[in-house]
């Protein structure tokens, strides 16, 4: 029962973080701070989803996890990339 | 100047041979467990996708000499073949079966038709996904 409450609390704090991420998405001057907030909303979204599958006292979100953290790096590379040099795939001419 | 990108190549040599990994983990553990065809073909094609991001389209052409078109069209003829498979034996279109089989490490393993549809699945999904990133960043 005491688990389960510090489960929520800790789930309405990841909530919290994801709400400020999301202030600096809107809000952030440079597009470089939108992508970094981005990425940090997809690791707050990782810790959540353990949080609840803990909540759940299920395993069958684990491959998720693992798949959030790849799809996040690979979308902040392409960004990173595209900001950086304006192409995302690069080719020899 | 040229660009130094060595952080992120030496990152991803080592991602790329994790992330190919869990894509098989995710294909294999489709039967019993989340998973499946079409989720480990997406995961294989984001590890293609992170190759060409760090490397450049050429250097993979290089090294993975693969017509990806021809894959999506090897892997629906592999997932049609299953279905008619299944016609030759009597059966209506698309019956699976299964056996056990035993293997030389495994030991007694469940075999079912449905791994070899799943492939089909999974060489398709790889086939179309990496063809549409790639046609799309040859225009500019």
């Amino acid at each position: 029962m005491i688990l389960e409450t510090i489960m929520i609390i800790a789930l309405c704090l990841l909530m919290l973080a994801i709400l400020a991420n999301l202030y600096r998405v809107v809000k952030g001057p440079s597009s470089a701070d939108r992508v970094q907030a981005l990425d940090s909303i997809g690791i707050n979204l990782i810790a959540s989803i353990a949080v609840y599958s803990v909540l759940l006292h299920t395993h069958a979100f684990f491959d998720l996890i693992l798949l959030i953290g790849i799809l996040s790096f690979i979308g902040t590379v392409a960004f990173a990339r595209f900001i950086e040099r304006g192409v995302v795939i690069e080719r020899k001419r | 100047m040229k660009p130094n990108d060595v952080i992120l190549r030496s990152v991803t040599r080592v991602a790329a041979v994790i992330i190919l990994t869990f894509s098989i983990y995710l294909f294999m553990n489709g039967h019993h467990h989340p998973g499946g065809g079409f989720i480990g073909g997406l995961s294989t094609a984001s590890a293609i996708v992170l190759l060409y991001l760090s490397f450049g389209i050429e250097k993979v052409r290089e090294n993975i000499r693969t017509d990806f078109k021809k894959l999506a069209a090897i892997g629906v003829l592999i997932a049609i073949g299953t279905g008619t498979a299944s016609v030759l034996f009597g059966k209506p279109f698309l019956t699976q079966t299964f056996g056990h089989v035993d293997l030389p490490i495994f030991g007694d393993t469940e075999l079912a038709s449905a791994l070899i549809f799943d492939t089909g699945v999974a060489l398709a999904v790889i086939g179309t996904a990496v063809n549409i990133i790639l046609s799309i960043s040859e225009d500019r």
